[in-house]
């Protein structure tokens, strides 16, 4: 029961986009259409979760005075080698995600979910909570992209949607689109919240 | 930009490819420092200070440890940390040398270790091959188009307190839908070099 608490929390209650405002820098920059925003999405949940799981392993040994370089650390051994696979494995997203795979490292989410939470916690719960927040991120992140792309090109996960007729708004797919489409999901949510309040 | 002039990479990393505005770099502390003129000075001359130093340290890292080993795996380990301890040592430094501007600073100098500005700007500085001095052009242009962009937010947030909202909007909608309309304007910058 608490593992499908620490799993959903991530999705919905606590979702790092809508509800905590962590991990901006990557949300805006790379969703400039929807299968972008998986890739990073996905990207940012494999690194959290293995990072929650070793930090989670290594809570005990770690003073605490340097915990947060070591932190650092563990996070961004992870993210060479989630973007080394990329590069191997999927170069056409790796370089459409360019910088941004290795700012992962400075992803504010991540290094929020070691100190508040993998630090404190056993590993099962640990692992269960980063892919819970990853997952939440990615879903957030394909929104927000998909919205992007919709209005920006017409279609989305690039199927046609729109049809020809539609006249693509450019501003979307251009950075202040990426501000602009943020602002008005997060209205939107204030508005559900409020409703449901 | 590698054969680019460097008033060129001056003007165009200050103004056209503005590091908030048009890169997305240093949203963070963009959104989160930006509600009073006062504290995003602060910060803007906290990162000015740490950006340049990292650009010119990281351009040694690269050119002397990472390349003669044939490690350039490592960069984003290796830069991290260098950045890490030099947030650390300008903390240090500052608290001896001018107490004054380390108060005012305060809190903003740890969070700059987590600015994707900094890194993002070491990885750019290598990516584009930059030289020593196009490095410390690029480096000082970025954090001035940085302070800019937060102490200009800045302003506009603190007249956005008064403003009537429209109650879904108030607080971040709002200012991301500002953000926004400065990226427009910034867009304007296009095509200047």
């Amino acid at each position: 029961m608490n593992l499908f608490k620490n799993l959903t929390n991530g999705l919905f209650k606590e979702n790092p986009i809508f509800f905590q405002l962590l991990g901006m820098c990557p949300t805006l920059a790379v969703t400039t259409s929807a299968i972008n925003g998986m890739g990073m999405g996905l990207a940012s949940t494999a690194v959290l979760v293995c990072s929650n799981a070793v930090i989670s392993l290594l809570r005990k040994v770690v003073p605490s005075k340097i915990r947060i370089p070591i932190f650092i650390v563990v996070i961004a051994t992870f993210v060479t080698i989630v973007g080394m696979t990329m590069e191997a494995y999927m170069s056409t997203l790796f370089n459409a995600l360019g910088l941004f795979i290795p700012l992962i490292v400075v992803n504010c989410l991540i290094l929020a979910r070691a100190e508040s939470y993998a630090s404190k916690n056993g590993v099962v719960g640990s692992l269960f909570d980063g892919i819970g927040m990853g997952i939440g991120f990615t879903w957030a992140l394909i929104v927000l992209g998909a919205v992007r792309e919709l209005f920006g090109t017409g279609s989305v996960f690039g199927i046609d949607i729109l049809g020809a007729s539609f006249e693509p708004a450019l501003i979307m797919i251009l950075p202040p689109g990426a501000f602009l489409a943020l602002g008005i999901l997060l209205a939107i949510n204030n508005v559900i919240k409020s409703k449901s309040a | 930009m590698e054969d680019a002039g460097i008033f060129v990479i001056l003007v165009s990393s200050i103004l056209v490819n503005n590091f908030v505005l048009s890169r997305f770099l240093g949203i963070c502390p963009f959104l989160g420092v930006s509600r009073q003129v006062e504290t995003s000075i602060g910060m803007g001359m906290a990162v000015t200070f740490v950006m340049t130093l990292a650009g010119i340290i990281t351009y040694f890292v690269q050119k002397l440890i990472l390349d003669p080993f044939d490690i350039g795996y490592l960069q984003t380990i290796a830069f991290i940390l260098v950045i890490a301890a030099l947030v650390q040592f300008v903390e240090i430094v500052l608290q001896k040398m001018s107490p004054t501007l380390y108060e005012a600073l305060g809190v903003f100098l740890p969070l700059i270790t987590t600015n994707c500005a900094v890194l993002g700007l070491a990885l750019l500085n290598i990516q584009n091959k930059f030289t020593l001095v196009k490095t410390i052009t690029h480096s000082i242009g970025a954090a001035i188009g940085f302070s800019l962009a937060i102490v200009l937010f800045a302003g506009i947030r603190e007249r956005l307190e008064v403003a009537d909202v429209p109650v879904p909007f108030k607080g971040f909608p709002i200012a991301l839908i500002t953000a926004s309309l400065m990226s427009i304007a910034f867009l304007g910058f296009t095509g200047l070099v």
